[in-house]
């Protein structure tokens, strides 16, 4: 009986260690939010503020990686989960960018309803990101 | 790449957060018009770049004359005028806030697009004219090696300066145009971070007591209130033992005190927060009662609450008194002076100048300019009018007014601008 071959990767290595910084960054500033919201003090607020912007800046350039690949593979089992991936990725960033600047204000209109909610959605996204990112995928035969 | 989209982004949405001054809204005199908070992701900023002068000066009513007595100065910030009419200008920029937030980096970065490339002189310079033209033939450094010196104060031979982290007295005699000795701290002042490092100075009536102006630490208390103790307050401190209590508290950041001449009152001028939208809140001028409590940070104007500060605090709120009189949103007010004796001559006897050092969080630019405010009976009695205008040209600044003096032995008026590194003198054309 032939052994089924391995999934085949969807992403590259590098690609997918800069992915682990939102996934695990966005959560954080999540915990972070909360924690604020429990205790007023200021500096939860300000730890979330650094856990979105460096969840941002290394999100940038896996969020170009994924729309590159999205755009060039061709393979059509690989494509799909491509644009699967970058649909999760995309808003994640764009909610993430807004989060940034609603963590920007100052005391407690930093977080509040909206910035905990924004941090919630950016958590989840990147967590779906990535487990749709390392799922890996089936080759088609022909 | 990343941080030109930011940047790029940002600037769209403040666009769309745009926000200015409105035809239904007066925000001067005592009772401004307040409207509804509008905290937005970003908050509406214009700011204005530096421009030079090019040959031009500021703008006085007709039958003033305007000269820069002192031009390349380092960072003037408050002025003194001594019993003999020399002039001395604190030189100088303070604050060692940490970056907290990458909020810090970016708004730091973009108010210092509206600041002089100049370093602060950390020092007193002694402006001489003797022979009247407007223009100091004398100039010297005064007092050198000071830590961030703005608040200015002459008593009973003694020169006081409050630098950014101590009040310090200079023995002088007249005439004198260097001091080397070191002087002699009266008192430590608050200065840690020192996010609003400047300290405001004024003798009392009576020289015997020294009043200080003493920032927050904080736009509205987002570094913690740890941090906010003896901020946003006024010191009276006793001159010769140099004991001090709070004389006022809740006043976010009195950025320049003054005695009115007839009913020896102490007045301050008054910064209030930012980023509740483009017409809130109202800077002001007020008259400082004693043991008063003004709101900082849980409210403004009165009982208007604050919704950035958590815990909120009632009880506070319900003893926060409302100032005198307000006199726009972030113009930055940063001079007072009431003349004396006839002014500046008729129309500018009884009354108070008031420099404004101009906005960042609004879209149409305010502030920027010297406005008189008329007085009578002790206490403002009509609408602030421009004195001295002119430095905006375009969208560019050319001037921002900070310290404002009246000089009683040539009765002409002192303004220091900070960015174009100026002392101005407004006087009466000879006739």
């Amino acid at each position: 009986m032939p052994i089924a071959p391995p999934p085949a990767r969807l992403l590259h290595p590098l690609h997918g260690v800069l992915l682990a910084w939102p996934v695990a960054l966005f959560p954080a500033a999540l915990l972070s939010d909360i924690t604020y919201l429990q205790t007023a003090e200021i500096q939860w607020t300000n730890f979330s503020a650094w856990l979105i912007t460096g969840a941002l800046m290394m999100g940038a350039p896996v969020l170009l990686w994924a729309i590159v690949d999205a755009l060039r593979v061709r393979h059509i089992g690989a494509r799909r989960r491509h644009r699967l991936y970058l649909l999760l990725l995309a808003p994640m960033w764009i909610i993430g960018f807004v989060n940034a600047l609603q963590h920007s204000s100052d005391g407690w209109s930093s977080v509040g309803t909206t910035g905990l909610t924004l941090s919630s959605l950016s958590a989840a996204l990147a967590l779906a990101a990535g487990w749709i990112a390392h799922g890996g995928y089936r080759e088609y035969r022909p | 790449m990343t941080i030109r989209f930011l940047f790029a982004t940002a600037a769209t949405l403040a666009l769309a957060a745009c926000g200015g001054s409105r035809a239904d809204i007066d925000q001067t005199g005592a009772r401004p018009d307040l409207p509804d908070q509008r905290q937005t992701l970003l908050p509406p900023m214009k700011i204005a770049t530096p421009e030079g002068w090019n040959g031009e000066q500021p703008i006085a009513p007709a039958g003033f004359t305007v000269t820069a007595l002192a031009t390349d100065l380092k960072v003037p910030r408050q002025l003194l005028v001594l019993p003999n009419g020399d002039i001395l200008v604190a030189e100088g920029s303070g604050g060692s806030a940490p970056t907290l937030r990458p909020k810090d980096v970016i708004a730091g970065y973009i108010k210092g697009l509206g600041k002089t490339p100049v370093k602060g002189g950390n020092q007193i310079t002694l402006l001489r004219d003797a022979d009247g033209d407007g223009k100091a033939e004398l100039r010297t450094a005064f007092i050198t090696g000071l830590n961030a010196p703005y608040g200015l104060a002459y008593v009973d031979g003694n020169i006081y300066v409050a630098a950014q982290d101590a009040l310090l007295r200079f023995p002088y005699r007249d005439g004198m145009t260097r001091i080397t000795l070191r002087g002699q701290e009266i008192t430590k002042l608050p200065g840690r971070v020192n996010h609003h490092w400047t300290k405001a100075l004024t003798a009392g009536p009576d020289g015997s007591k020294l009043y200080v102006g003493i920032g927050s630490n904080s736009n509205v208390g987002e570094r913690g209130l740890a941090i906010e103790e003896d901020r946003a307050v006024i010191w009276e401190v006793d001159r010769q033992t140099g004991a001090h209590r709070i004389y006022a508290s809740g006043i976010r950041n009195p950025t320049a005190l003054a005695i009115h001449p007839q009913t020896r009152a102490l007045w301050a001028v008054v910064n209030e927060r930012d980023e509740l939208g483009p017409l809130l809140v109202p800077d002001y001028m007020t008259a400082v009662r004693p043991g008063a409590f003004y709101g900082w940070p849980y409210s403004y104007w009165g009982q208007n609450i604050d919704p950035r500060v958590h815990p909120q605090k009632p009880d506070m709120v319900r003893r926060a008194i409302r100032p005198d009189y307000a006199l726009g949103s972030h113009v930055a007010a940063l001079g007072i002076s009431f003349p004396a004796g006839q002014g500046l001559g008729r129309g500018f006897i009884d009354g108070v100048f008031v420099g404004q050092h101009g906005s960042w969080n609004r879209q149409d630019l305010a502030g920027y300019k010297v406005v008189w405010i008329p007085f009578a009976n002790g206490r403002p009695a009509g609408k602030p009018q421009d004195f001295l205008t002119g430095f905006i040209k375009g969208d560019h600044a050319r001037g921002r007014p900070v310290g404002v003096t009246y000089d009683p032995i040539s009765g002409a008026l002192l303004v220091a601008d900070d960015l174009s590194n100026t002392v101005w003198r407004i006087n009466r054309r000879e006739r």
